[in-house]
């Protein structure tokens, strides 16, 4: 397989991103022109300088106009994507793409989603294709709360340290998100309020799972040697991967619930297009996929910054905090900053803005050199996988 | 002559006990589970019956009065759950608890192109806090039934006796039957009963003494009590009627007490099998020393025996559809399409999945590119609904919609081979553990738009 990437070719010399939350008062429209008019505030350009659109959405509408329509963007193109909980990150990728090949000169990748006007209570998205009734009726929660178990019997963990695990990374992200003012949640969770939350599925209480939320996030784009005309400080694409795995985890006996096969393929994929050997020692900050705790856990080792069987303990060590060695979603996740499916991964990347051009305030890393994204989508077993790797230089 | 080649039964494994019904009646009955109803348990009876069977039946008749369709074929999602041949005739049979043992005198009669499975199904519901709730009971029997030489009960003789009565009616319009005036009935069943006994007896040949045990099924205890004393039935002739464990089964009832008087019949014993409602009917049946293969893996004892009792009587009617109750805040399930239904036939209904001739992995469900080593087109029918299971992983889904939350999920991993997520049925959320032993169950997954949404799910092994 022939994986080339687009290292260095393309840069991002913009971003927006709405607060996260429950935006009673907004609909998708709305969420869609603050981010697409603070991306372009921040490129400094006006948005008719915009050649092409990626727009991604789960749930919130369908195909470009839900974004020409209230934008006013005139007659120009605008590609609707689509790909689970990746989505967001899918917008970008297709969008970078389209700079690098040099199809358009400068292009926006835009995501959106409104989930709290549905009424219920997780996601909840059918999709509305006619099934045969046959198919598993398995929340979110519940398919990834497989994960816990099966890692504590393979590595030899007792479930109160399982437990305690879990929490710590609960406790990390929400007092990331405590520190930033777009985030859905902005309080430190004691953990004793973690651990006494009402069940959801499995082990995982109601704080083990990312926040559900309304929100849009967005990017412009050019190619590098473009890149001076709209910044001082871009940001430079240096791999970007995505897999769609072969959904077999549920049909074959030997998958252990341990791990996304997927990711460990997106990962080894952006490792190669960045050149990186040792992502445990190269990659400075990470924000990460952790729809849930145990997903954030099985993460660290799927993309190689923890060795097999020793996640937990670096948990444990603090090594993924924002004084540890490796920060891990300083933004609060998923699991603080909430979870507007095709937002998330615009806004993975808005922190990676934030942060390697110093404007990350109260949660400012010190110096990163690459900093990465992982953006999920699926269950574990059934899932896809998006991996990038970005830096100042 | 005509006899039993194979037989089965069902008791789901839920129990009312009714000391919790106001403090009505004894013991304790039985109560399909919330994701089971008529079909779902005649098809449970069904795989007991065909298990080892030579010869598919060329008949099936399907009787109950609860019919989970109105309108459609019911002995069709039966047909296709046991994975019949397309030219098996099937019919339902309806409106009275006489019909299961009717579909039984009928099969004896109807064997001309090859065996027939008669089955008699019912979920018995009464108006909260009556009589016929508390008395009621839901359970499920199937017979095959064919030509005697290997059969393991012959039947003997055969009488019926109709007559118009209005003893219990239920318009489509209502919810819940009634009954007329027990003394009137009596008055009326009675002699139907001792009628329909004597011919029975006069057909095959015996006198009332030959007979080893007598199982009556009746709406009114006292009928059967007046016929044992007119007919001279000693008490020891009498059969256990299952009330206090099982309760009286509908349709499916004369059947239940037949299966389990054949679970426990030796070679030469004479069994005689009546029911009264609308009339009666009455079957005679003579055991043969072939009685041991005709046995399911089940005995109707060991249905009784595995169960879990006490469930709460709110619990019982929200399950019933009698109590309105607060819907999860997740979207109603959607109605699943005929087209992708039917294209998938043999994987709802019947469970069969795929092997790959290549590699002989299962696919669950089948796959045209094998999900381990991508041969194309090279699958084998894998019918896995007898296979036996696993727990690999689990979760207990406390936001998933159900009518009976929290959702118990797993994936399951089959002895024979192959994988499976589903969900878990008549299952405690606090004793699943990895490495359950599971067998597979035909359930009723959920009800959208009036489609009743029938597949599999995995339960503890019975």
């Amino acid at each position: 397989m022939a994986s080339r990437g687009i290292r260095d070719r393309v840069a991002i010399v913009g971003m927006g991103c709405t607060r996260f939350g429950e935006h009673w008062d907004r609909g998708a429209s709305d969420l869609l022109v603050e981010a697409a008019l603070g991306a372009c505030a921040s490129a400094r350009i006006d948005r008719e300088e915009i050649d092409a659109y990626w727009l991604g959405t789960l749930t919130s509408g369908r195909s470009g106009l839900l974004l020409s329509e209230p934008l006013k963007t005139g007659y120009k193109p605008i590609t609707r994507v689509e790909n689970f909980c990746a989505t967001g990150s899918e917008a970008l990728r297709n969008a970078a793409y389209a700079v690098a090949c040099s199809a358009y000169d400068l292009v926006m990748a835009i995501g959106v989603e409104k989930l709290k006007d549905s009424g219920y209570s997780g996601l909840a998205s059918g999709g509305g294709v006619p099934t045969d009734g046959t198919q598993s009726s398995m929340t979110a929660p519940a398919t990834f709360s497989l994960l816990a178990p099966a890692y504590a019997k393979k590595y030899g963990l007792d479930e109160d340290t399982l437990r305690q695990v879990l929490t710590r990374i609960a406790c990390k992200n929400h007092a990331n998100g405590a520190r930033n003012p777009k985030a859905q949640y902005q309080r430190a969770v004691p953990p004793e309020k973690i651990e006494g939350a009402p069940k959801v599925a499995g082990m995982l209480g109601v704080f083990d799972c990312s926040g559900v939320s309304d929100g849009a996030a967005a990017a412009i784009l050019c190619r590098t040697e473009d890149a001076h005309k709209y910044s001082d400080n871009p940001l430079l694409i240096k791999a970007l991967s995505f897999i769609a795995g072969p959904a077999d985890g549920a049909k074959r006996q030997d998958y252990d619930y341990t791990s996304f096969p997927e990711v460990v393929a997106s990962a080894a994929d952006a490792y190669s297009q960045a050149g990186i050997r040792d992502a445990r020692e190269e990659i400075s900050m990470a924000e990460v996929h952790d729809c849930f705790t145990p997903t954030e856990l099985v993460l660290m080792e799927d993309l190689g910054f923890s060795r097999r069987g020793h996640a937990w303990r670096d948990t444990l060590d603090g090594r993924f905090e924002i004084g540890g060695a490796q920060p891990v979603n300083p933004d609060g996740g998923l699991k603080s900053f909430g979870h507007p499916i095709g937002a998330s991964g615009l806004r993975m990347m808005y922190e990676m803005w934030l942060q390697f051009r110093g404007e990350a305030d109260q949660r400012q890393l010190n110096a990163p050199k690459l900093g990465l994204t992982h953006n999920l989508g699926g269950a574990p077993g059934r899932c896809v996988s998006f991996v990038s790797v970005v830096g100042a230089n | 002559m005509a006899g039993i080649l194979r037989y089965g039964a069902y008791v789901p494994y839920c129990r009312l006990r009714r000391s919790a019904l106001s403090g009505r009646g004894q013991g304790e009955r039985s109560v399909a589970s919330f994701d089971e109803d008529a079909t779902s348990m005649a098809v449970e009876a069904g795989r007991e019956a065909l298990r080892s069977s030579e010869q598919p039946p060329a008949e099936v008749l399907l009787a109950s009065t609860s019919h989970p369709y109105a309108e459609k074929l019911n002995s069709a999602v039966l047909h296709a759950a046991l994975d019949l041949p397309a030219g098996t005739c099937t019919a339902d049979l309806a409106s009275s608890s006489r019909s299961g043992l009717a579909a039984l005198a009928m099969a004896s009669r109807l064997k001309s192109r090859g065996p027939v499975l008669a089955c008699a199904a019912d979920v018995v519901v009464g108006a909260p806090m009556g009589p016929r709730e508390s008395a009621g009971g839901d359970a499920a029997c199937a017979f095959l039934v064919g030509d005697g030489a290997r059969c393991g009960a012959e039947i003997v003789g055969t009488a019926s006796h109709t007559e118009e009565l209005l003893d219990v009616w239920r318009g489509p319009e209502q919810p819940f039957a009634r009954q007329w005036e027990e003394r009137f009935v009596q008055r009326r069943l009675l002699p139907a009963l001792e009628s329909a006994l004597r011919r029975s007896l006069q057909a095959s040949g015996l006198r009332i003494a030959d007979l080893t045990r007598a199982a009556v099924d009746t709406s009114h205890r006292k009928i059967a009590f007046a016929l044992a004393k007119s007919a001279g039935l000693q008490p020891h002739q009498f059969a256990d009627d299952l009330a206090g464990s099982v309760g009286r089964s509908g349709a499916a009832h004369a059947g239940l007490l037949l299966a389990n008087l054949l679970d426990e019949a030796a070679p030469g014993d004479r069994i005689a099998v009546l029911c009264a409602a609308d009339g009666a009917e009455a079957v005679v049946l003579e055991i043969t020393e072939h009685i041991r293969e005709a046995r399911p893996r089940h005995a109707v004892s060991a249905w009784i025996e595995a169960k879990h009792s006490g469930i709460p009587y709110e619990t019982y009617l929200k399950w019933r559809g009698i109590l309105p109750f607060e819907p999860p805040r997740r979207p109603d399930p959607p109605r699943p399409a005929a087209p992708p239904m039917s294209r998938a036939e043999r994987w709802k209904y019947a469970f069969v999945g795929a092997r790959c001739r290549s590699c002989g992995a299962t696919n669950l469900p089948p796959q045209r590119v094998c999900v381990q080593c991508g041969a194309v087109d090279v699958m084998d029918d894998a019918p896995y609904a007898d296979a036996t299971a696993r727990v690999a992983t689990y979760t207990v889904d406390h936001l998933a919609y159900s009518l009976q939350q929290p959702v118990v999920a797993a994936v399951v991993d089959f002895d024979q081979g192959g994988r499976f997520a589903c969900e878990l049925a008549d299952v405690d959320p606090r004793r699943v553990a990895i490495g359950q032993e599971l067998e597979m169950t035909f359930r009723r997954l959920y009800t959208s738009d009036g489609v009743r949404n029938y597949f599999w799910k995995a339960r503890p092994r019975r």
